[in-house]
């Protein structure tokens, strides 16, 4: 054999050799052993809602991060497929669609908030997958959807349990008369009438009940008409604008009810805590996490908040500078589903759902069980009463005492005081 | 005495709740009621000019209203570039009717993303002693109280229904732009240029949410799709007060504020925007032109 055929002979064996080790370490390389796992959502990321939506959109790419450097779900990499619903719930139902038919994603959960949940719930019904809720009230009560599971820590009656706290709080004023007022939305109207229940339980009389427009601009005249009725405790259930307007109306028109708040969505966001600032002081309303001492329930939550602090910063990102609303949250909901997966082994959505509705979860929130409706099993929401608040500074809500925990009595760092001795 | 209280209360706070809308809406009035371009942005336009406002405020700790007065030639350039773009490309080949409208609504947009880009999701308010506050009188046993954040927005709106009124009826530009609503043809056969006169008119209205950014700032938080709210407040106050009538906008605003506070007051706030908008069709089925407006004379 000549030198060149030689040459020739082994060059070609050399290339097989090539080709064969490239085929072989593609085939079994993690990337084309499986493709990634897609988890698809829709996100308030502009609108009234996006102040929560962005946050909660980042705790989830920590998430994801996080399960990805842990070698994913199942052994496959994790990727978020999201779309902006523009907090607008008519935009709903197509993502969805096109999550599923489109973009074939392999699991879907919801965007932040009853609203945008409940379009979601009938395209997730239809096509029978495991549909995981962030911050959902009572968007299951009519479906009875055995595959739904939301993280908002309401207890297995979420309209009564989200306000039980509250009321259990203002015990110590002794009330016996209650104003309520709800913003025109479907969440907060649940929750007022949560709030109903839970006044006609304590015996309280009610002397004001209405809903406002969400478009308010003025409240000045709604906080008059309450006043005219003399309650002595009020209790509020309203969206951002609603929530910020309220604040000021009744700092400029002052109010003698002892209690004031109760289901005021916004105020724990960072943009509002600063731009309201001692605006703020009485206010009595719920929260999830503040950073008090007696939050160490929550394991990993402060290093999961620290860490999303750290990513806003470092990438500067435009949204809730310090993300102790929603962040452990969307986290976890997330969280849930993936040891779900990775305990079931495989994506069955039947099995996934049988095996979220039998195991107690343990998250950056705690425990979780959850009920046969896909709520959580025990109320955990905290109530906070805003004092010592002097400016405008966003650094002091991040320091304990601003937002100091009135109930459950085994974390509390306050008592309730009345609304006009914080002023 | 109770229920005389609650009422001048609620007639107050409806006169000054009027004032805020009559400030959204007075730039619209020129636009879409002297010129016929229907700015729907307009209400966005309001609020990049708060988003002004929050960032002077914030940065350099300029008094909202200050910040406001700052801005206002500002906006004032960018009305003369916004009706550049619009003549050229849709109002002198005679397509501003749907495609016009078009023009605004990707205007809206546009500009909702980038108040997004700059200043991301977050509601924002601004601070100011008199922010939060209210001056409280006792007259005969009653309380009456006046927030200082309304009164300011009912005060600079009076002032500019004052001085765009004055403008337009006093000075040759006022006139002339009166005119050009009136017959275009007419006033360029006269030797004057309409279109420079629109672009000025147009200007003025947009120079208007300077210090309406700064009020809606002052009196609500702001986030970069707020301006959507107002939208059918600011055309149905328009379309009240008259076409192309100024002082017909403030009453028509005027209107609208002591109904939404007299009903919210005394009859629940949910039932406002219904009164509000009944009293908007019962007024244009016996008035199509509206409180003011004397109809179409082209």
């Amino acid at each position: 054999m000549s030198r060149i055929l030689k040459f020739r002979v082994s060059t070609m064996l050399l290339g097989v050799l090539f080709a064969a080790a490239f085929m072989l370490t593609t085939a079994f390389s993690p990337s084309a052993q499986a493709k990634p796992i897609k988890v698809g959502f829709s996100m308030a990321l502009t609108g009234a809602l996006a102040g929560g939506g962005k946050q909660a959109l980042e705790a989830m790419k920590i998430w994801r991060d996080d399960i990805n450097s842990k070698g994913g779900m199942i052994g496959r990499q994790v990727e978020l497929v999201y779309y902006d619903d523009q907090t607008n719930p008519k935009n709903v139902p197509g993502i969805y669609a096109k999550l599923l038919d489109v973009d074939k994603v392999d699991f879907i959960v919801s965007g932040y908030g009853t609203n945008l949940i409940a379009p979601a719930m009938p395209v997730a019904i239809d096509r029978d997958v495991v549909f995981m809720g962030l911050f959902g009230m009572n968007n299951n009560k009519k479906w009875k959807y055995d595959k739904y599971f939301q993280i908002l820590p309401a207890g297995p009656d979420p309209a009564v349990g989200f306000s039980y706290n509250w009321f259990e709080a203002l015990k110590t004023f002794k009330p016996k008369t209650i104003a309520l007022l709800s913003a025109d939305a479907e969440f907060a109207r649940n929750l007022k009438e949560g709030a109903v229940k839970n006044a006609k339980a304590m015996g309280l009389k009610i002397v004001y009940n209405e809903n406002y427009p969400p478009k308010t601009a003025d409240f000045t005249p709604i906080v008059r008409a309450v006043n005219a009725k003399k309650p002595d405790v009020f209790y509020i259930a309203s969206y951002p604008n609603g929530s910020a307007g309220l604040v000021r109306a009744l700092a400029e028109v002052g109010t003698e009810a002892k209690a004031v708040g109760g289901g005021m969505v916004g105020l724990q966001f960072s943009g509002l805590m600063a731009g309201l600032g001692p605006n703020l002081n009485g206010i009595l309303n719920y929260d999830f996490y503040v950073p008090e001492p007696t939050m160490a329930l929550y394991p990993g939550a402060t290093e999961l908040i620290a860490k999303y602090q750290n990513k806003v910063k470092t990438e500067g990102l435009k949204t809730d500078a310090l993300g102790y609303y929603l962040v452990p949250w969307a986290y976890a909901y997330l969280d849930v589903l993936g040891q779900a997966v990775n305990a079931v082994g495989k994506i069955d959505h039947e099995a996934i759902a049988k095996y979220i509705h039998a195991t107690e979860f343990t998250s950056v929130v705690g425990k979780i069980k959850f009920t046969e409706l896909g709520e959580w099993s025990e109320t955990r929401t905290i109530v906070v009463q805003y004092q010592n608040i002097k400016n405008n500074d966003l650094q002091q809500f991040a320091r304990p005492g601003t937002r100091k925990i009135m109930y459950p009595l085994d974390i509390k760092t306050g008592t309730p005081q009345t609304y006009n001795s914080l002023r | 005495m109770e229920f005389l209280e609650l009422l001048i209360n609620a007639l107050i706070a409806g006169i000054l709740l009027g004032g805020f809308f009559a400030a959204l809406s007075i730039g619209l009035s020129i636009c879409f009621g002297l010129l016929d371009a229907v700015n729907i942005a307009h209400p966005t336009i309001i609020v990049g000019a708060a988003f002004c406002t929050f960032l002077l405020n914030d940065l350099l700790g300029i008094d909202p209203i200050v910040a406001g007065l700052i801005l206002t030639p500002v906006f004032f350039l960018f009305g003369m570039g916004i009706y550049s773009l619009y003549y050229q490309f849709f109002e002198r080949q005679s397509a501003e009717a749907l495609r016009g409208l078009a023009f605004f609504f990707g205007l809206l947009f546009i500009a909702e993303v980038v108040m997004i880009m700059i200043f991301g999701v977050d509601h924002r308010l601004v601070s100011a002693p008199y922010i939060g506050e209210s001056f409280t009188a006792v007259v005969t046993g009653m309380t009456f109280s006046v927030p200082y954040r309304l009164l300011a927005a009912f005060v600079i709106a009076g002032l500019m229904t004052l001085g765009i009124s004055y403008y337009l009826s006093s000075s040759y530009f006022g006139r002339a732009t009166s005119a050009v609503h009136q017959d275009m043809m007419a006033l360029s056969l006269m030797g004057a240029d309409p279109v420079m006169i629109k672009r000025i008119a147009f200007a003025l209205g947009l120079a208007t949410c300077g210090l309406a950014g700064a009020l809606m700032i002052i009196v609500i938080p702001i986030e970069p799709a707020v301006g959507r709210f107002f939208i059918g407040n600011v055309f149905a106050i328009v379309v009240l007060g008259g076409l192309g009538s100024i002082p017909g906008t403030l009453v028509g605003a005027l209107i609208l504020g002591i109904a939404e506070s007299l009903v919210s007051t005394f009859f629940g706030p949910s039932w406002a925007p219904a009164v509000s908008f009944g009293i908007l069709l019962g007024v244009l089925a016996f008035k199509p032109t509206g409180l003011f407006g004397t109809g179409d004379t082209r």
